[in-house]
């Protein structure tokens, strides 16, 4: 039986990786890709609570979150092309038209 | 059980009149419009005639139930009508008048480009007037008090093209505000101490009224501010200034409007509260000596004016002078006698001197008359009547009623007896006066050979009368004027004192000794008789002996023809330092420097705040990121401090 504390570390490891990607990484692509990773760390830890307090509620709300994950994931994709049709680039340091 | 009598439907023909040439008479033709001027007033004068003729069938008063206005707790008002033996007899009055002049305006205004405009104004002023003397309350009378107020505002200013006629339209609006204050703060002592303003529900509220709060001025209160709001209205010292500048406007308009009818409002006012009055012996003082100074003030300005309207505007002041000096001294029927023979007597002498105006195509300096009377021999016949009535000559309307006040007067106080009768010496002198200069003697006008003099009244019914000369007005003009002078000469026999007895009985009006009344009326008879006799020896027989007398006065004469100069006065005492506080302290002052500074203060602080606060708004999506990790930072660290703690 693993403790409860791995898998939270695990989780947490993930999170942060997702954040540092997150802030760090210009490429949209790999933004994206960092908040499926937050998304993911934060799914890990809903997973391991359920098992731990045997509560069915937590994996319920994993499935929530990866339905709004897909659902986010085409309408995100979808933006992407569109920026990139437009904007010819996938910087999004160059992709700051609402500043003043 | 009554009749239903309809009253509502009086006010409101007028009303409709008003409402269908207002909107509508710009196309229609004059005669379209002048018929349906004439049928609505028409129609209000046949409803009065109707209510005359049930009227003795009839238990009095009679009270109209109408919509419900408003309805605070137990406070309620409601648009009911009253009527008594004093609402009928100004009902009488004011349709029976107020068609009389709307007939003689079809040919008087005829050729005016306003002519729709005017008729509708009119007929808005019989619907307010009307409002006024059938309300069952003081709210709804409010009402009908500031309505003819704005038909008073919107006739004087009728020729708003002249600055002269918009700025005394102004005058008589705002000098009347002030008295509508009292009126109002009045309306408020009543609601707060009788809960109601119903003229029966104040009546019993006076009645029952515990002495210690009668006692502590509370009706002197009430009755002194009533009369500040019938002061207004009704032309009376201090604020009388607006009526002689009404003149401005039509000579139909002076007649019904500032001679008959509206400025009559504040006597009907008064006597419809008399019940606070009886009470207020203060208060009823005070009108008495406001009325009997007026009375003898305006008089006297009238015998130096030259301007024949001038001189009945300030004629009509003086009689509602006396008007109130009936009334201050409790005789209120006399008053309301005073108000239908004065109605009767100075409408037919305004519209007379429409006539005479018309006459010689807007002329209306007499110092540019004189031998009229056998050019419009009609118009002067009239006019002597009415010379003769308002004088107080025996038998016509003014004698009787003006002796029922002065008999009043007589037996109240002597002081006042003996102004009244000074001032009734003045009143037949300077109407003689006018009459002789106008009718008598010889033509200084100029009116064949050119006709100067006409730029100052070319918009009043001059306008248009190519045909030039000296020429009696038409029988619509005509008509009335005889019909009126008919009224003048019999109207004293309409028994209007014992008619209204009724309405008065709390009243004090001990019949006098009828020796003493008959000495009394010889007296004032033969006063009138002599201020006649000299004004026929001043300007008849010996006309430079005015001159002279006038050089030899000097500044006296001054002063009185220049109308003690009270108008002066205001404008330096009131006018002009209100103009300098409103320009220095409450423009510059308050204005510009509280208000504008506060409002520009705050609208640069918020600018300078959002130049700081703009900053955050890179448009970078990293930035943005970055401020999203750090506010989740702080949440986060907040909540581990909690768990900690």
């Amino acid at each position: 039986m693993v403790p409860l504390s791995y898998y939270l570390v695990l989780s947490a490891i993930l999170f942060s990786c997702g954040v540092l990607g997150f802030l760090l990484k210009r490429n949209i692509i790999t933004i994206f890709m960092s908040i499926e990773l937050m998304l993911n760390g934060v799914n890990l830890s809903f997973v391991a609570f359920a098992s731990q307090w045997h509560a069915l509620s937590g994996q319920i709300f994993v499935f929530f979150v990866m339905v709004v994950a897909a659902a986010e994931a085409a309408v995100g994709l979808a933006i992407i092309i569109s920026v990139y049709r437009t904007r010819d680039t996938l910087n999004v340091d160059r992709v700051d038209l609402l500043k003043l | 059980m009554n009749p239903n009598l309809y009253l509502w439907l009086i006010p409101l023909l007028p009303l409709t009149g008003a409402a269908v040439n207002g909107f509508f008479g710009r196309r229609f033709s004059k005669k379209a419009v002048a018929g349906v001027a004439l049928f609505f007033s028409g129609a209000a004068f046949f409803m009065a005639l109707r209510v005359l003729a049930t009227f003795s069938s009839l238990t009095l008063p009679y009270v109209e139930p109408g919509i419900s206005w408003i309805r605070s707790g137990d406070f309620h008002v409601s648009f009911a009508f009253y009527l008594d033996q004093l609402s009928l007899l100004m009902l009488m009055v004011v349709t029976g008048v107020g068609f009389l002049i709307h007939i003689y305006s079809v040919a008087y205004m005829w050729d005016d480009v306003g002519f729709y405009r005017f008729f509708s104004y009119l007929n808005l002023f019989m619907f307010f007037m009307l409002m006024l003397i059938l309300a069952n309350n003081y709210l709804v009378m409010f009402i009908g008090w500031e309505g003819v107020g704005l038909a008073s505002y919107l006739l004087i200013g009728f020729y708003f093209l002249k600055d002269s006629a918009a700025s005394a339209g102004k005058k008589a609006f705002i000098t009347n505000r002030i008295g509508d204050f009292g009126f109002l703060i009045a309306l408020f002592l009543m609601i707060q101490h009788f809960k109601s303003l119903d003229f029966q529900r104040v009546a019993s509220g006076v009645a029952q009224l515990p002495p210690e709060v009668a006692g502590a001025g509370l009706l002197t209160a009430i009755g002194i501010l009533l009369m500040v709001g019938a002061a207004g209205k009704s032309a009376q010292l201090p604020l009388y200034v607006w009526l002689p500048d009404a003149m401005e406007g039509p000579t139909p308009v002076s007649a019904l409007i500032h001679a008959a009818t509206m400025v009559t409002a504040g006597v009907y006012m008064v006597s419809r509260s008399h019940v606070i009055f009886d009470k207020a012996p203060t208060a009823l003082l005070v009108v008495a000596i406001v009325g009997t100074l007026t009375a003898l003030f305006a008089a006297t300005i009238g015998i130096a004016q030259t301007d024949i309207k001038k001189v009945l505007a300030y004629s009509t002041v003086s009689q509602l002078g006396y008007m109130f000096m009936a009334c201050g001294v409790a005789a209120y029927s006399a008053g309301v006698f005073h108000l239908m023979t004065h109605a009767f007597f100075k409408g037919l002498l305004f519209l007379g001197s429409g006539s005479v105006i018309h006459a010689l195509s807007g002329e209306q300096d007499m110092r540019k008359m004189g031998g009229l009377w056998r050019k419009i021999p009609w118009t002067f016949g009239t006019m002597f009547i009415g010379t003769l009535a308002i004088a107080g000559i025996y038998p016509l309307a003014g004698f009787w009623s003006k002796d029922e006040i002065l008999l009043h007067a007589y037996s109240f106080n002597k002081i006042i007896w003996a102004l009244g009768l000074l001032t009734a010496f003045i009143t037949s002198f300077y109407m003689f006066r006018l009459l002789i200069m106008t009718f008598f003697g010889d033509y200084r006008g100029s009116l064949e050979s050119g006709g100067h003099g006409h730029q100052d009244h070319s918009q009043d019914s001059g306008q248009g009368h190519g045909h030039g000369g000296i020429h009696e007005s038409p029988a619509f003009m005509l008509v009335p004027l005889v019909i009126l002078a008919a009224l003048s000469l019999g109207g004293g026999f309409i028994p209007a004192l014992s008619f209204l007895a009724p309405v008065f009985q709390t009243a004090t009006e001990e019949p006098a000794a009828s020796s003493l009344e008959h000495t009394l009326q010889f007296v004032s008879v033969l006063v009138a008789a002599l201020g006649a006799f000299l004004a026929w020896f001043l300007y008849l027989k010996s006309p430079t002996l005015p001159e002279r007398i006038a050089n030899s006065l000097g500044g006296l004469y001054r002063a009185v023809s220049n109308k003690y100069y009270v108008d002066e006065f205001y404008n330096w005492a009131l006018v002009v330092p209100l103009i300098a506080m409103s320009r220095n302290w409450l423009w510059k002052g308050v204005d510009q420097g509280l208000i504008d500074t506060v409002i520009n203060d705050s609208a640069v602080v918020t600018s300078e705040a959002g130049g700081v606060l703009r900053r955050m708004q890179s448009g970078n999506l990293r930035s943005y990121a970055a401020w999203l990790t750090a506010g989740g930072a702080v949440v986060l660290a907040y909540m581990v401090w909690l768990g900690v703690r």
